[in-house]
């Protein structure tokens, strides 16, 4: 019985939950970056490394990682004792202990802290959406030059080839942010999900491209220097979804391409 | 000065520093933290043939410094712009005597700009008033991200900032070069936001405001608020090594900052230590953005000269031979540019 099969507590089952946790800067989950160290499962008993590519990463949007990794393992069936840390980093105790004591965010971070990071995960919520935006629309113009700025702006979902990874991932994006997913919607939107007007929509797309350059790069160097920071870390990372491959960054290999 | 294919330019490297990370100067973990992230920056990044040893990395000294730039390196005119790091390391991270020294001994070549730190209060009023008579000051380096006590970052909007600002204008200081870090107050927001430059650009419109390594990671919003804002200028530094390793991903940098805000704005710099000048100045003059990429239109050599030296040495007032001028761009000072390349992806 698959079911059964599916509950069993081992390091596939960790990793298949680490899975679902986002580096949210790079909208990549974090075990396609590299960035889970290790996974021991002993009965119960699980520990969880975390690693990051340098020790000064943004010590809040290591929390959410961490955090969000500590949650999704937790509430696999059958743990019992779960430890999750991150190893090497310039705030590791600081969060390690939060994290032991569940503290949360606040607790952990004291008067550097404020409200929550509610509004820190929707802005890069946004900048996911934003860039997957430009992706779709700048496969389409790319495969049809003679598409104009004026169909950019009327295009709509339905318009958008289905089951294509950038559509796909586009929608995914949208989901996350409530946005409409039905055929009739307007593929270039603002933030808030309304159409901008016809003689703004060229700039609005100018605006996302440089959004997903900014993504697409940071994620390129942030894979790169986990890497140099733990030699042999690249055989953990997955090369980046195919629906995001459209512009590829990295030098060509001069020797020959398998 | 470099020369290729019978062109010649006027190099200013607008960011380098003399730092010293080793053992005995570190404080604490952090120290070794910081000299460590910057060595994997500095091997991720080079050409194979560019790698230092560790123990090379850590310190050069003043000689190494005047060979690396000026010997080797085609420079003409470098500036100091030192990290001060007093929560890392016993004397700081940057090396003030020993640059501030080297700059006085060789004051056609190299510029020492000091740096302030808002959270310094009324003290720090009265260091930087000494600090730009005893360095001639035309310029600082703010490092928001700098640790202070029990705080770990400030912002150029919170209000002992504009004290500073006010200052610099009275003492001459008009070139602020701002190095967004990670930012721990408040966690709340985004570590790397840049928007409080936009704040503080309206309000000095008499000061230039160098943003290091163009807003990265955050180059999206940078390039919004510099489009807006015409006294904000895009540092190369960290960006352009990229040139090497990701040339496509440094081809979509220089396309997005050519066309939100335009030539006259991008500063080459090869924060040295962090890399060495030669191998960035000799790729980024054969650099071309690649066909393929039709939404941008090709870098020409105005530009090229421009970017590599031409632009910092207006904003520092530094002589250059008229040979090696050329002509302004009678750009728009605010807006996208090159609106004839601003084709969306269309060839």
């Amino acid at each position: 019985m698959t079911a059964v099969l599916s509950e069993v507590l081992d390091e596939a089952a960790v990793r298949r939950a680490l899975g679902t946790v986002v580096d949210p800067e790079l909208d990549e989950p974090i075990t396609d970056l590299g960035f889970v160290r290790s996974v021991t499962v002993h009965g119960g008993a699980v520990e969880v490394h975390l690693r990051l590519p340098t020790s000064f990463c943004a010590p809040n949007f290591a929390w959410l990682m961490v955090s969000d990794a500590r949650e999704a393992v937790a509430a696999l069936p059958g743990v019992a004792r779960l430890v999750v840390e991150l190893d090497d980093h310039s705030d590791s105790e600081l969060i390690n202990r939060g994290l032991a004591a569940d503290a949360g965010y606040r607790g952990t971070f004291g008067h550097e802290a404020e409200e929550s990071l509610d509004e820190l995960r929707t802005t890069f919520q946004r900048k996911a959406h934003t860039a997957a935006m430009e992706r779709a629309i700048t496969a389409l113009l790319r495969a049809d030059r003679a598409l104009s700025e004026d169909a950019v702006h009327d295009l709509v979902l339905g318009d958008l080839p289905a089951g294509a990874p950038t559509t796909e991932a586009l929608l995914r994006r949208r989901s996350v942010l409530g946005l409409p997913v039905d055929a009739a919607a307007a593929v270039l939107v603002h933030d808030d999900g309304t159409r901008p007007g016809r003689a703004e929509s060229a700039m609005r797309l100018r605006r996302a491209r440089s959004v997903r350059i900014s993504m697409d790069g940071n994620a390129h160097f942030c894979r790169g220097l986990l890497q140099t920071r733990y030699p042999g870390s690249d055989a953990d990372q997955v090369p980046r979804a195919e629906d995001r491959s459209l512009l590829p960054l990295l030098v060509p290999s001069k020797g020959p391409t398998s | 000065m470099y020369s290729k294919d019978g062109e010649d330019y006027f190099i200013v490297d607008a960011h380098i520093a003399l730092w010293d990370g080793r053992p005995e100067n570190q404080l604490n973990i952090h120290g070794k933290q910081f000299i460590d992230c910057f060595y994997d920056y500095h091997r991720n990044l080079s050409p194979e043939s560019e790698v230092w040893s560790y123990e090379e990395y850590l310190y050069q000294g003043g000689e190494r410094l005047m060979k690396d730039l000026f010997t080797d390196g085609y420079v003409d005119h470098a500036i100091f712009q030192p990290a001060r790091l007093k929560e890392f390391y016993a004397r700081g991270f940057g090396q003030t005597d020993e640059a501030s020294a080297l700059a006085a001994a060789h004051p056609d070549q190299l510029t020492y700009n000091h740096y302030f730190d808002a959270r310094d209060g009324e003290r720090g009023l009265d260091q930087l008033r000494a600090d730009a008579e005893r360095f001639g000051l035309k310029g600082v380096k703010l490092y928001t991200a700098d640790w202070h006590g029990e705080s770990r970052g400030w912002k150029l909007t919170d209000p002992m900032a504009f004290r500073y600002f006010e200052l610099c204008r009275e003492l001459g200081i008009k070139n602020i070069h701002v190095h967004k870090g990670p930012t721990i107050r408040p966690l709340d927001r985004d570590a790397f936001d840049v928007a409080d430059i936009d704040h503080v650009a309206t309000d000095f419109t008499d000061l230039n405001f160098i943003v290091e390594h163009c807003g990265l990671p955050r180059l999206e919003d940078f390039c919004w608020i510099a489009t807006q804002e015409p006294n904000v200028y895009a540092g190369l530094a960290v960006a352009i090594p990229f040139i090497h390793t990701r040339p496509r991903y440094f081809a979509q940098i220089m396309g997005e900052l050519m066309y939100w805000i335009g030539e006259e704005r991008i500063l080459f710099s090869s924060d040295y230590a962090l890399w060495t000048p030669k191998w960035l100045i000799e790729k980024f003059v054969d650099f071309q953005i690649p066909e393929d990429l039709t939404e941008y239109g090709p870098l020409t050599t105005e530009q090229k000269k421009k970017v590599l030296g031409l632009n910092a040495a207006k904003l520092y007032d530094l002589p250059v031979p008229a040979a090696l001028q050329v002509p302004g761009a009678d750009e728009t000072a605010t807006g996208p540019r090159q609106p004839e390349s601003a084709d969306l992806a269309l060839a």
